[in-house]
């Protein structure tokens, strides 16, 4: 749906200055232009509950962080996300695509359409589905409203393979 | 396990005493409890209760690479690290030169009753227990250290912690007796809004 060169000029215009990531088969042809974009630092971590944690320090250290990971990394992280966006009440955004969303070739049936929208309802964090290239703009809206009152928010991502 | 020698207050004491003024120190789970006792706390402290447990190393790297003028301590369990065991392979990959990882060793699920963990002999029907000091060395680390006990520990801190970073030191430590959990020190979303504030104020430099 999107460059790379579009999300990393998007990210680096909403002030983001650090991408914490596992990547997908969507959201990982991100990474090469996001980790040479001027103004930004790609971070690459093992599994995504670090995501959050990394994510935590960063914004601590003044910083302006966002985590860019898949569905399913959403559902690994839960304790993670659980204690940085509600124990210590960071304000942490996340770009999370949403696998098989378009279309359900590769896998039929696929539960992450069962699951995502509900686990992040049960997570508390308010979220906008992206689903054409028309919406980007709303990334960009929908991050400086959160980051503006100082609370969590994500942005699903529509994918169209797995 | 049971031959460990070096106390877990004992090693935390020796960082307590060389933590330079601006140092960060992240404590969890035992060592935070440790950390509290000792106080009274530094604003840069970050007491990682309540936590994700394994998350510190993690939490700290964030620090460490948004705040490179200062060195970042983490302290953290080896049942901690056992269930975050890919931080270390994430760190060395970004590779902070002001971070030092301390894993704290008991082979146990300390402030839980004191089960084995997966890593420790005990755990692993006698099996050698895991060495999180040739996982880091194998992940990259510039510089590891392991201590089993107090004196080589003491002679030796000052100059591990100032060697090239990021510095994964290992000490095995006793468990402590019907330990139990830390508590923290206070509301959480207070003590966010402090440690940020404290981190990102300007620098003191002496002259």
């Amino acid at each position: 749906m999107f460059a790379g060169e579009q999300i990393a000029a998007l990210f680096a215009e909403m002030g983001v200055t650090h991408v914490v990531t596992v990547p997908d088969s969507t959201i990982g042809k991100w990474g090469d232009a996001i980790a040479r974009w001027p103004g930004l630092r790609l971070v690459r971590v093992c599994r995504e509950g670090e995501a959050w944690a990394v994510a935590a320090g960063l914004h601590f250290g003044g910083a302006r962080p966002l985590v860019l990971i898949q569905c399913t990394g959403l559902f690994e992280s839960g304790d993670s996300l659980r204690n940085v966006i509600h124990d210590w009440k960071l304000p942490i955004f996340s770009v999370i695509g949403y696998r098989s969303f378009l279309n359900q070739d590769t896998l039929p049936g696929d539960t992450c359409l069962v699951f995502t929208e509900p686990v992040l309802d049960a997570w508390k964090i308010e979220y906008r589905l992206v689903t054409s290239e028309s919406q980007i703009g709303e990334i960009r809206d929908h991050y400086r409203a959160c980051i503006g009152a100082g609370k969590p928010g994500a942005v699903l991502i529509a994918e169209g393979k797995a | 396990m049971s031959d460990f020698t070096m106390e877990l207050r004992g090693a935390m004491e020796v960082l307590h005493k060389l933590r330079a003024k601006g140092d960060v120190v992240v404590t969890s789970m035992g060592s935070a409890r440790e950390w509290i006792a000792m106080g009274p706390l530094d604003p840069l402290d970050f007491i990682f209760v309540p936590s994700s447990m394994g998350q510190a190393p993690s939490l700290a790297l964030g620090i460490a690479l948004s705040q490179p003028d200062r060195r970042v301590f983490a302290c953290n369990g080896d049942g901690s690290m056992l269930m975050n065991l890919g931080a270390l392979a994430t760190i060395s990959a970004e590779s902070p030169n002001n971070l030092v990882l301390i894993v704290l060793d008991n082979g146990v699920y300390e402030v839980t009753g004191a089960q084995p963990t997966p890593g420790s002999a005990l755990g692993r029907l006698g099996r050698r227990g895991v060495d999180f000091a040739e996982i880091a060395r194998s992940c990259g680390w510039p510089s590891v250290f392991r201590f089993r006990d107090l004196a080589d520990w003491q002679d030796a801190a000052a100059n591990s912690i100032n060697a090239p970073g990021p510095v994964f030191i290992a000490l095995e430590v006793s468990p402590v007796p019907g330990a139990v959990g830390p508590r923290s020190p206070g509301p959480t979303v207070d003590r966010a809004q402090k440690f940020r504030t404290a981190l990102t104020s300007p620098r003191i430099r002496s002259a």
